[in-house]
């Protein structure tokens, strides 16, 4: 049972090691892609685990829980996996016609599944030093990603990126620091009985806010999000799409966690502050969004206003609030890499991604059209989309607690989106083409189109499944969030006692 | 630039460097030393003869290119912690071979020793991978 947690790390580990020994030959590319496919067999499996069982967790080398390194998945660290082998599935194929070989060369195969490797332990570790070392695999693979190829662009967004991220994982390791020193343990389930011993609360809640801050920079909250724009429209299409998918959603994940399993004394003032940063961060997202005219970075900014969505669940701290932060999750990163990937696919078509220099998608490619309107009306919240369930039930539960305001401008916000979406639609779709090029699909090579269409039409499809089927899913975010709210059988499971 | 006196050393340094760093590798497990110190020392020796040669007789010299030294210890060592799943324990539990038992003096072996041996190449293919891309912007 405890090597169901471990699949999940060291899959793509090897499939790394693999891809980069083999990364001079083709071979490189379909070893990645064979080791996404068994992530993906493996964390579907850790997932029926964790249905069945409950959370399961797992002492690394048998050193017992709080000494040891503990992995440990309940229901929403089973899905994120489970959601990061799809999108990484996703966008490995699609990197089958996008990166040049020049690219592969250089290890860029290897780099992906390093990536997962940090995102995967991230979502599945029961500690919090190693969650600082998953936080570093996955931004020095990012780096990697971002920066591979070279060009003054790529540097210029690259060095912000990291800069930003190294400044989070100082607050970030400070944090721990301070935390051990109070408590003396850095198991996360540990610290949750730790930290009610506490005398000190006030500068615990210290420390909270230090982790605030530390995942808010991950995870692009205002006013920390100003990396993001800045470098997601850089590198290729697959690693933005892959980086919107994931990156930011490990800092929510890592905010959802440690604000209900830590840092739960003092609310009040905790979620009260979180819960303006994600108001904020809603309506800076979308007007930056507004504001801009390339696709990629109408999406970036786009991504900022979304996250902003999933913090409110979890400042409101209500079953329904995190209920929905926790479907928003899941509906965000597939919709969200989605778009990133019809971008591409607009871009090799049609020449750019600027959308002055664009056009005549509609007419040409009504395929990519079509499969552009599903993804871009799911983020806006389109009922029967999957993004209509996830805003209904994050504004539901701010107006149970009786905050007009707040439902108020996440709503207005949907319609914002909504606006940014038609700006898309009206100078990359409807218009002819600017230089009279004539942007068809059948333009490409039929390996090609295949490779870059069928992710686009499996998530497609997977957020058409999500919003007609939605009580399943509904239901399970409904789990996942009581057992957030109600640690008690994660914290057994770790420690192996009664609390 | 090339200094007599630092190729004529480097010739003797280098073999010195590399024994000691297998040494200090061995000894890490109860004592100082280890994968991590022993790839540092090796990889110390490889760059001093950069220094007093080129990268490229460097290269010529190592014969396979450091990058895929250190992914392979990645993968050696990430293998070390799956052998513990062949007698049913938990990942990474370190696995033991005591040979030539005689009396009170036996050889132990163990799965911890051959994950230092991955971090070892991990160090010492990163570190040169760094170096010669380094050395040869110049």
């Amino acid at each position: 049972m405890s090597w169901l947690l471990v699949y999940p790390i060291i899959i793509p580990m090897m499939t790394a090691v693999l891809a980069f020994l083999f990364r001079n030959s083709p071979a490189g590319r379909w070893i990645s892609v064979l080791g996404t496919i068994a992530l993906l067999f493996a964390s579907i499996s850790l997932m029926v685990e964790v249905l069945d069982q409950g959370v399961v967790a797992a002492q690394m080398s048998n050193w017992e829980a709080p000494f040891g390194i503990t992995l440990a998945a309940d229901l929403l660290g089973a899905v994120m996996v489970v959601i990061t082998a799809i999108t990484g599935l996703a966008t490995v194929v699609y990197c089958l016609a996008e990166i040049p070989e020049r690219l592969e060369r250089l290890g860029f195969h290897a780099l992906l599944q390093t990536l997962l490797v940090g995102v995967c332990g991230s979502f599945l570790t029961g500690d919090l030093f190693n969650l600082y070392v998953w936080f570093e695999v996955m931004l020095i693979s990012s780096f990697g990603l971002l920066v591979l190829g070279g060009s003054r662009e790529q540097l210029d967004g690259g060095i912000k990126y990291v800069t930003l991220n190294l400044v989070s994982t100082i607050m970030f390791l400070s944090g721990i620091g301070l935390l051990y020193g109070m408590t003396g343990t850095l198991n996360m389930a540990d610290l949750h009985l730790a930290v009610r011993g506490v005398e000190n609360t006030g500068l615990l809640t210290t420390i909270a806010i230090m982790f605030l801050v530390a995942f808010g920079v991950k995870a692009a909250l205002f006013p920390l999000f100003f990396w993001l724009p800045a470098s997601y429209h850089t590198p290729p299409v697959a690693v933005s799409a892959i980086f919107a998918g994931l990156l930011t959603k490990v800092g929510v994940y890592a905010l959802i966690r440690t604000f209900t399993l830590i840092f739960d004394q003092d609310v009040g003032y905790t979620h009260q502050i979180m819960l303006w940063m994600a108001v904020v961060t809603m309506v800076t997202g979308v007007l930056g969004a507004a504001a801009m005219n390339d696709f990629r970075r109408i999406l970036s900014f786009h991504i900022i206003s979304q996250i902003g969505y999933m913090v409110l669940g979890l400042a409101l701290f209500t079953p329904l609030g995190l209920m929905g932060a926790v479907f928003y999750l899941v509906h965000h990163i597939i919709v969200k890499a989605n778009l990133f990937f019809v971008a591409g696919v607009a871009k090799r078509i049609a020449g750019s991604t600027d959308l002055a220099r664009i056009g005549g998608l509609y007419a040409h490619a009504p395929v990519l059209a079509f499969l552009f309107l599903i993804p871009a009306f799911s983020l806006a919240g389109f009922p029967p989309l999957s993004g209509f369930w996830a805003k209904y039930v994050v504004v539901k539960a701010a107006l149970d607690l009786e905050m007009w305001v707040v439902a108020g401008i996440s709503l207005a916000v949907g319609l914002l989106t909504i606006f940014s979406m038609t700006k898309i639609w009206g100078a990359a779709f409807w218009p002819a083409h600017p230089d009279g090029i004539k942007p068809r699909l059948s333009d490409m090579p039929m390996g090609e189109r295949m490779a870059m269409m069928l992710p686009i039409a499996a998530l497609a499809a997977l957020t058409c499944i999500i919003g007609v089927l939605p009580e399943p899913f509904v239901l399970f975010a409904e789990r996942a969030a009581q057992q957030l709210l109600d640690p008690t059988e994660y914290v057994t499971t770790v420690l192996g006692v009664q609390p | 630039m090339q200094s007599l006196i630092l190729t004529t050393a480097t010739r003797l340094l280098v073999a010195l460097l590399l024994v000691f760093s297998i040494y200090a590798l061995l000894r890490g497990h109860n004592l100082p030393g280890g994968g991590f110190i022993g790839g540092l020392i090796g990889a110390t020796a490889f760059i001093l003869y950069t220094i007093a040669t080129s990268v490229r007789e460097a290269r010529t010299a190592l014969r396979v290119d450091p990058a895929n030294v250190a992914m392979l210890g990645v993968g050696v060592a990430g293998l070390s912690g799956l052998v513990a799943g062949f007698v049913g324990q938990p990942f990474f539990t370190g696995q033991w071979l005591f040979l030539f038992r005689n009396g009170d003096s036996y050889l132990p072996l163990s799965t911890v020793l051959v994950f230092d041996i991955g971090v070892y190449m991990a160090v010492f293919g990163g570190i040169l991978t760094l170096v010669f891309a380094l050395e040869q912007e110049i």
